[in-house]
């Protein structure tokens, strides 16, 4: 199943690279990964999406990145109330027969054109992942050129939902 | 080439009034209180040597990087205090990564310098670069790159402190050339205290964890409690006897964890694992509640996790968060110290089990079913009467470092420790060419007391170069080869699970190692009967300077008691009954 992690890691050189290699050498999967400064100078907030098979290595892997001395805390927000965001910039051919009929359907998902040509448009989409894919679904049979994506970031919601299970937070 | 270098690098000293970064460093190094450095020189480190010339420390010149490094290890497992070690950049780092990733799965404090090129030049394949924090990344509890020189004293002050807190580890600290010439115009005094927000090892246990051991322990009719080696990195062995004895819980040990109790305690049942005792790991399986501490629950041990301990509740006491449930299911979690988790549990008030009739059940294991071998015919020498005969004649109170193989594991079982932190062996790694050097460190660390070091005649030959050291400091370590011309434990896995074929495990034809001895002034001895052994042990063991026995063994012994991979704990091969 997909996790949804969260670490708050000093700024340090090689932060990343300790992260990134940690989940390597314990063979976990990443499927995105970012990475970014947050509020407070000199901490930045990573958020990973990874492929666990079982509930018990989820345990592990925050426990090991937790154990890192540059990361102050680990979470796995995949059960919680979250925000979680994506960019995406989609490439698709779009000859002017089919660009108005295009047009309509990026509408709902408010996605902005950032640049185009004669033939192609690119648009700018965001959201959760969800809404992403199917944004991508819908682009797919004009012709999809290419496809860039900035994988998730993501926070808790101030308010949890009360029937949310607790989380993982490690002390 | 060195001018060259010089001048591309601008390692020219500035003269100032608080010296080079060099300088700052060995000064932060005498703040930590180090008194002994193992290493080896080399242009990125050059300034350093400098500093160490003007300002000195103990500096031990090791004749490999390896060598310096697990003498460092055998320092820090005997004194439960950091080891310091210096190397060059590029080759000399590369060489110290055996040690790194052995202190790493052992525990062993360390701290570890290296020197780099200059920050000007890193990046561009300069002469003896390597990506040092890169490669030590996986294999260190941390590690830095020293950016400015200032940083220096904190950067210190930091990597003892996590060398040797919580779970120790080794750490690396990168220090790049221009950094250790780095004219300073002040001193930068050295740190109180660390600031570290993403490290805080928990230390005191959680009361109602202990409070539910102590009540599952005393309402137990089956106790046993797994000692590790992090009993003996809290310094816990006095509250583990007392639990012991006061509770009268039976005791097993892993293989890095004796010591944790004397080998001839009553209540203990021999080392537990691939080759544990019968008593040992049959206990595991009976067991109903199983109290862990400060081990990490390690396949050697475990054999088959799917039927590990199956009848037990299992209580884990570890400092590591993350060792608690990875590989054994766990019902009570304790995280902390495992020497503040003990006395807390003496504090309960829970009750204590009744237990006499599992210790009669234990001791009749013990008494039915012990360790043993078959004597040699003709006057031959068996590999376990090597151990035996070191026993004999050090009466268990030497210090005991061992190689990786067969020797090992004989010396695992055979020598029975009187007292704790007097046993240096590479467990996790299991790295050949250890022991003989990680005896230099205990020797250097306790100058007054036997160290002995059992080793076999490959994993000898992989460092011996460090005879050197022994002939300069006439460092009396006793060097005892159980020599079975062989790659013991890879012959016996061969002709145990490979049908026999012996490939590349054979070496028929040995060095003398007595007059190898003999080039490093050390006093040499070959013995091939048993009679001769006796007075040759006797002679070596008891001189005041340093020995090398080449102990000619059977070579086709194989050891056992032995469960084999990927069985379990119950189901040993070659176990003698009585
Ligand atoms: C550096 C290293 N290389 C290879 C091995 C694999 N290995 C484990 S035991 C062993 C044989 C050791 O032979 P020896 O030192 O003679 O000891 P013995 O088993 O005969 O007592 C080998 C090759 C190892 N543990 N470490």
């Amino acid at each position: 199943m997909k996790r949804i992690i969260t670490t708050t890691v000093i700024n340090q050189s090689g932060v990343l690279n300790r992260v990134t290699g940690l989940l390597m050498k314990r063979q976990f999967n990443i499927e995105s990964i970012t990475v970014g400064h947050t509020e407070q100078p000199g901490m930045s907030k990573m958020t990973f999406v990874v492929h666990v098979e079982d509930p018990g290595k989820v345990e592990q892997l925050l426990k090991q990145l937790q154990k890192q001395i540059d990361v102050i805390k680990a979470n796995d927000i995949t059960d919680k109330s979250a925000v979680m965001r994506e960019l995406a910039l989609v490439k698709v051919t779009t000859p002017p027969q089919v660009r108005s009929e295009v047009q309509s359907i990026v509408q709902p998902f408010r996605a902005s054109v950032i640049d185009m040509s004669k033939n192609v448009t690119t648009f700018q989409v965001t959201g959760d992942p969800e809404k992403i894919e199917a944004f991508i679904d819908l682009m797919r049979p004009y012709g999809i050129k290419e496809i860039s994506r900035t994988g998730v970031t993501a926070f808790t919601r101030e308010t949890q939902r009360t029937e949310m299970k607790p989380d993982l937070i490690l002390q | 080439m060195e001018a060259s270098v010089k001048s591309r690098e601008g390692t020219a000293v500035t003269e100032q009034a608080a010296g080079t970064g060099a300088d700052l460093l060995i000064r932060s190094l005498k703040n930590e209180g180090v008194d002994i450095i193992f290493g080896y020189p080399g242009g990125a480190v050059l300034p350093i040597y400098d500093a160490l010339y003007r300002n000195p420390i103990r500096h031990i010149l090791a004749r490999h990087e390896q060598g310096a490094i697990h003498a460092a290890e055998g320092y820090a497992r005997v004194t439960g205090r950091p080891g310091v070690v210096i190397a060059t950049s590029g080759p000399g780092a590369t060489n110290l990564v055996t040690g790194i990733a052995d202190a790493m799965l052992d525990s062993l404090p360390l701290v570890v310098f290296t020197g780099q090129v200059a920050q000007q030049v890193i990046g561009t394949d300069a002469f003896q670069e390597a990506d040092v924090i890169g490669i030590t990344q996986p294999i260190t509890k941390h590690n830095y790159q020293v950016k400015d020189a200032r940083d220096l004293p904190r950067i210190v002050k930091e990597a003892f402190h996590i060398a040797s807190t919580g779970r120790p580890g080794p750490v690396v600290v990168d220090i790049p050339k221009n950094i250790s010439v780095a004219g300073l115009e002040a001193d930068i005094p050295h740190p109180v205290e660390v600031d570290l927000p993403g490290y805080q090892p928990t230390y005191q246990p959680n009361f109602f964890q202990i409070q539910k051991a102590a009540q599952s322990l005393a309402a137990a009719k089956r106790p046993l409690i797994l000692a590790g080696a992090g009993v003996l990195a809290a310094k816990g062995t006095e509250e583990l006897r007392r639990l012991i004895e006061e509770w009268r819980i039976p005791v097993t040990n892993t293989l890095l964890g004796l010591g944790t109790i004397p080998g001839e305690h009553e209540l203990f049942l021999g080392m537990a694992g691939m080759h544990g005792t019968y008593a040992a790991n049959h206990a595991i399986q009976e067991c109903d509640v199983l109290l862990n501490v400060g081990a990490r629950f390690d396949d050697r041990l475990t054999g088959k996790l799917a039927g590990f301990a199956p009848n037990a509740k299992v209580i884990h006491i570890d400092i590591d968060p993350a060792e608690i449930g990875k590989n054994v299911p766990t019902d009570i979690p304790i995280v902390g110290d495992a020497r503040q988790a003990l006395e807390a549990l003496l504090r309960q008030d829970a009750g204590k089990p009744d237990t006499e009739e599992w210790i009669a059940r234990l001791d009749d294991w013990k008494e039915t079913r012990p360790l043993g071998y078959t004597a040699a015919t003709a006057d031959g020498i068996m590999p376990q009467d090597a151990v035996r005969l070191v026993h004999k004649y050090t009466e268990g109170d030497a210090i005991v470092t061992t190689d990786v193989g067969q020797h090992q594991m004989f010396a695992a079982q055979y020598y029975s420790l009187n007292n704790a932190h007097h046993w240096v062996t590479s467990g996790g790694l299991g790295t050949m060419g250890f022991g003989f050097p990680a005896a230099i460190g205990a020797q250097f660390a306790r100058p007054d007391a036997k160290v002995v070091s059992i080793v076999g005649d490959a994993g000898f030959q992989m460092t011996l170069q460090e005879l050197s050291l022994l002939q300069e400091f006439r460092l009396p370590v006793k060097i005892v080869i159980v020599n079975n011309a062989s790659l013991g434990m890879v012959r016996q896995w061969q002709e145990t699970f490979h049908g026999e074929r012996y490939s590349s495990s054979l070496i028929p034809i040995q060095p003398d190692f007595v007059k190898l001895a003999e080039a490093y002034e050390v006093k040499g001895y070959k013995v091939e009967t048993l009679s001769r052994a006796e007075e040759v042990f006797r002679e070596a063991l008891a001189s005041d300077g340093p020995a090398l026995i080449d102990c000619r063994v059977l070579e086709t012994e194989n050891v056992y008691p032995m469960v084999a991979p990927g069985k379990t704990l119950s189901e040993m091969i070659g176990v003698m009954e009585r």
